[in-house]
């Protein structure tokens, strides 16, 4: 379970920024930007609970947003780990390996697709197309890419993630 | 080499920054946009011929000419940045790489069509592109180029990125406007267009990134001389975006008169197939058209050399033709498996499907699973047949174009490789190694 969701003061001047972007009364169209701020603070997953806040916050009833953050990929309604990969297993992906650097990450991290490893540090997701066909195989990674792909670059970027990972602790 | 309007600037140091943009001549088409009247611009970009680069080729000024006016309702534009076809990342090159280009363009197109505040959806997945570009509009805010007056105009105009959330479908205008509006991403019937009932039922014109970025050079240039660009019907400069089994990936800006065999083998654009393979086939458009053989990829089958414009790539229809499509140019060469790669867009189309309708909902699963039960090694002859029964079903039978373009890739597939697929049924064991 997670903790009820609060903004910051700080956070709820960005969230009344984003409603203003648009004309009044429809300010449920702030819905998705502001889910990506609530996942972020949520620590990468979105809850029942954020989910009412967010609710609360544009004034809308809660199934609303239920609806739409079970639409989108992007959003995570289970946890996940500190660090997710999202690698693309898509035509272009695929004729340059990427079912390879799958298998590679799955075998490493000891966990199948879709899982997170016992530490809760990684979580591996397959994605489809991510528009970066031309620097395939690739992963999504936090806000960036990371492209070219091999089993040498995935395992420097565990290695990155395992020592912040000690780095915070 | 061919002519380039929209990359020619984009190998200058600091070019992503205001500064040394305007510097090398960018924001001129909007000082000289606002000495024209709207209604004049529309018709330079009507002679122009710029056709959609979303993908469908409508003609741009031809849209912008049916766009509503009613009294007292706002009208709106919104830029088409969800970039999701598998194959195409041309979009995000030119946001990347040039972000004042769509911004320069985005004004001059607003203040066309009356809209004071315009929108760029960009994919979720950019996040760090979404950055980029808020960082552009805010330095084209400071140098007075957005906000009240601009340039003592009279026009207002402010632009806002959206950011999405992970729906290919989003990609499709009117899912693109519900999302929009905060909901789940389900496509309208159409019509009415957008142009008449688009964001908040209020009339909205949708353009993708590059179509916006192409009316900066028709309104510095001429809608006249950005005609003369091309061939026939298909003008100006397109952005391609190679990918696959080649050995320069990458996005190209080509005037549309290059053949197929030029743009695959010269050094200038792909570069040839690596380590010396031969061509097998390519999907020349994007994901969701017909996938085509070597032989018919580089002549038509009446025996002409293929182009690298919209006819052309068209020519012989469905049965030995493709389509421009979005410009995402996928390469396999002869050691890849058409049946393994045309599996893995099935598996596309059915993630994306948004559900609405059953033939495309029960459709795309159904695709998908006779796919990999022939990929398994575990498919049967007749399972060829019902996959090319099922794919005829969707077509034609749904609300948006997903349906078309899920059974697209699969007729084509069957129709140029059956032999593959046979090959599949016939040799189980292979299959598995
Ligand atoms: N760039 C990408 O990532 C992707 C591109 N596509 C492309 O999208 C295409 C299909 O797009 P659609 O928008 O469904 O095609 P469409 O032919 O329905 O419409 C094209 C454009 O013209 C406008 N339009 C057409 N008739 C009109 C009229 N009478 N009045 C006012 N406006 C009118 C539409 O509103 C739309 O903006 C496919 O051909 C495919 O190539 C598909 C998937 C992804
Ligand atoms: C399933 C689907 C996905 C689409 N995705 C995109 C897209 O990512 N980008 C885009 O510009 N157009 C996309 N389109 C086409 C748009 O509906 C629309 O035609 C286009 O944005 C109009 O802009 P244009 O006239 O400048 O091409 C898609 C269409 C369909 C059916
Ligand atoms: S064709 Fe598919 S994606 Fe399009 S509206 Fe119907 S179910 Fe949704
Ligand atoms: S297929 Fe992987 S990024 Fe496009």
């Amino acid at each position: 379970m997670k903790k009820t969701m609060i903004f910051s003061e700080e956070q709820l001047n960005k969230v009344n920024a984003i409603i203003n972007r648009y004309p009044e009364g429809k300010q449920k169209s702030a819905i998705l930007p502001i889910l990506h701020l609530a996942q972020q603070q949520g620590g990468g997953w979105l809850d029942v609970s954020s989910m009412d806040y967010v609710a609360s916050l544009l004034n809308i009833k809660p199934i609303e947003v239920y609806e739409v953050a079970t639409f989108y990929s992007m959003y995570n309604t289970k946890s996940v780990g500190k660090y997710v990969f999202e690698v693309c297993q898509t035509g272009p992906c695929m004729l340059n390996g990427s079912d390879d650097i799958i298998k590679y990450i799955e075998d490493k991290l000891s966990i199948k697709k879709g899982e997170t490893t016992a530490d809760g540090l990684f979580t591996l997701k397959v994605v489809e197309c991510l528009g970066a066909c031309g620097y395939a195989p690739m992963m999504q990674f936090g806000k960036t890419y990371r492209e070219h792909l091999t089993k040498e670059k995935v395992d420097s970027i565990i290695e990155e993630c395992i020592a912040k990972a000690a780095a915070n602790n | 080499m061919s002519k380039k309007l929209l990359l020619d600037k984009i190998g200058i140091e600091g070019i992503k920054g205001f500064e040394v943009y305007r510097r090398e001549g960018g924001y001129k088409s909007v000082e000289k946009a606002f000495k024209m009247q709207p209604n004049d611009i529309v018709e330079e970009v009507k002679k122009s011929g710029l056709r959609g680069r979303g993908g469908a080729g409508f003609p741009t000024g031809m849209k912008w000419s049916f766009l509503a006016k009613p009294e007292g309702v706002a009208r709106y534009l919104v830029c088409n940045a969800d970039e999701s076809e598998p194959g195409t990342f041309k979009d995000r090159y030119l946001m990347e790489f040039i972000p004042h280009l769509l911004i320069e363009g985005m004004i001059v197109s607003s203040y066309t069509l009356g809209s004071k505040i315009s929108y760029i959806y960009i994919r979720g997945e950019y996040d760090w592109i979404t950055d980029i570009l808020e960082n552009a509009i805010e330095e084209a805010r400071q140098n007075g180029f957005l906000g009240k007056n601009i340039l003592d105009s009279g026009f207002d105009c402010e632009i806002y990125v959206h950011r999405g959330a992970g729906a290919y479908i989003c990609g499709e205008e009117t899912a693109l406007l519900e999302s929009l509006e905060g909901k789940r991403g389900l496509p309208r019937i159409k019509p009415p267009f957008p142009a008449v009932k688009g964001v908040w039922g209020s009339p909205t014109v949708v353009n993708n990134v590059e179509t916006i970025a192409a009316i900066v050079p028709i309104i510095n240039e001429g809608g006249e001389a950005y005609s003369k660009i091309g061939v026939g019907r298909s003008t100006g400069t397109k952005l391609i975006s190679a990918c696959g089994n080649i050995n320069k990936p990458g996005v190209y800006e080509i005037d549309m008169t290059i053949s197929v065999e030029e743009f695959i083998f010269s050094d200038e654009y792909c570069g040839g197939i690596p380590n010396g393979k031969r061509l097998k086939a390519c999907i020349p458009g994007g994901s969701s058209v017909p996938i085509l053989p070597a032989n018919l990829l580089l002549k038509t089958a009446k025996g002409e050399t293929r182009l690298m414009n919209y006819e052309s790539l068209a020519d012989g229809g469905f049965v030995t033709g493709s389509m421009m499509g979005s410009g995402g140019f996928i390469v396999l060469d002869e050691d890849q498996c058409v049946v393994r790669h045309t599996l893995t867009l099935a598996r596309f189309y059915h993630h994306e499907s948004c559900g609405q309708c059953s033939p495309c909902r029960e459709g795309t699963g159904w695709m998908e699973k006779v796919f990999t039960k022939i990929e398994n090694g575990k498919g049967e002859m007749k399972d060829i047949d019902l996959l090319w029964d099922i794919q005829r079903k969707i077509e034609g039978n749904t609300i948006c174009p997903l349906g078309d373009a899920a059974a697209w890739p699969v007729a084509a597939a069957i129709r140029h490789f059956r032999d593959e697929f046979e090959w599949h049924v016939l040799n189980p064991e292979e299959c598995l190694k």
